[in-house]
């Protein structure tokens, strides 16, 4: 719902990263890290991406985007184990509090230039 | 050519929640961000506690709503300090993010509070991603909504240190189990407390009145 505010924020910190000496950059890719559990959707994300690039360095660029899985670490018995389905506990002993270990990204990893 | 950059797209609002923390520890005020989705009974639920804790617990409230001031108006009535943030001004947003918060608590004063709780915009799945320098999260579910919510905006009742089950006066009314919603809330986040009460007829209210103020030390 928010990914306007996440795609000007992204090409904010990715415009901050091109080095000052370069003149007319231009920005090929941007590589990101999304979690399963971040509140992001991917086309609604392009699609504001797309409108906020335009006539900057980031116009036309494409958003490459490494999906990470939701991992989870129980407190109690120190069992990891990869989650599909919003149940979060412990499948080994059934108890105590656990532990986000990824799935939560929204990383901006990095941006590869034109030549 | 490749630059590295690893950076969370978001660290401008967590940056400035870290700054919020630090604010209120300095001013020994405790802060709740209180969440649920529109209707879920927040204003009433807090209307209630609030005539409850205070004036043990001198408590502030900042209210986020898109549009309109009711909200601030009901709370005001329970003689608390009361700042609203319409984020229309901001764009619509659909939740309340750091930098409103800093602005709001800048009209508050502080010195008088214990506790300030924020209600924020009534939304399950924004408010979750941002942090807006809160010591604890409050989840407000209510049973008209239906017992698999949690299951449904898994991230909400995941990030949430407590939950409410609200309107439970209307279980004879209801095919909702409420059963059902504490187990799936437990699914989601096991070991959260979770305080089934009604803001209607404050059935309910004593144990999530005695969490909350073991939470602020009074």
């Amino acid at each position: 719902m928010h990914e306007m505010g996440v795609a000007q924020q992204m090409i904010n910190i990715a415009i901050a990263s091109i080095p000052k000496d370069i003149i007319n950059p231009k920005v090929e890719t941007l590589n990101l890290k999304v979690g399963k559990l971040a509140a992001v959707v991917e086309d609604s994300l392009k699609f504001c991406f797309e409108i906020i690039a335009k006539d900057s360095p980031l116009e036309g660029a494409k958003l490459i985007i490494e999906h990470v899985p939701v991992r989870i670490k129980c407190n109690s018995c120190q069992h990891l184990w990869e989650v599909d389905e919003p149940i979060f506990s412990c499948p080994s002993c059934k108890d105590g509090t656990v532990e986000i270990i990824s799935g939560r990204e929204l990383e901006i990893v990095s941006i590869e230039l034109a030549e | 050519m490749e630059i590295k950059i690893q950076k969370k797209v978001l660290e401008a609002n967590e940056s400035q929640a870290e700054k919020n923390r630090k604010y209120f520890k300095d001013n020994n005020v405790f802060v709740l961000n209180m969440m649920s989705s529109p209707g879920s009974g927040k204003t009433e639920t807090l209307c209630k506690t609030l005539k409850m804790i205070m004036p043990k617990i001198r408590t502030g409230v900042i209210v986020g709503d898109i549009c309109t001031r009711n909200d601030a108006d009901r709370l005001e009535a329970t003689g608390a300090q009361v700042v609203q943030i319409n984020t229309d001004q901001f764009g619509g947003d659909c939740h309340l993010s750091a930098n409103m918060i800093d602005k709001a608590a800048r009209e508050l004063d502080l010195d008088g509070l214990d506790l300030l709780i924020v209600e924020n915009i009534g939304n399950l799945v924004c408010p979750a991603e941002f942090d807006i320098g809160e010591n604890e999260r409050a989840v407000v579910l209510s049973v008209t909504e239906g017992e698999d919510k949690p299951l449904k905006y898994p991230l909400m009742f995941q990030v949430a240190d407590v939950a409410i089950l609200n309107k439970i006066d209307l279980l004879p009314y209801l095919d909702c189990n409420a059963q059902d919603a504490v187990d799936n809330m437990k699914k989601v986040h096991p070991g959260m407390p979770v305080f089934p009460l009604s803001a209607k007829t404050e059935e309910g209210f004593i144990p999530w009145i005695k969490w909350l103020s073991a939470c602020v030390g009074k």
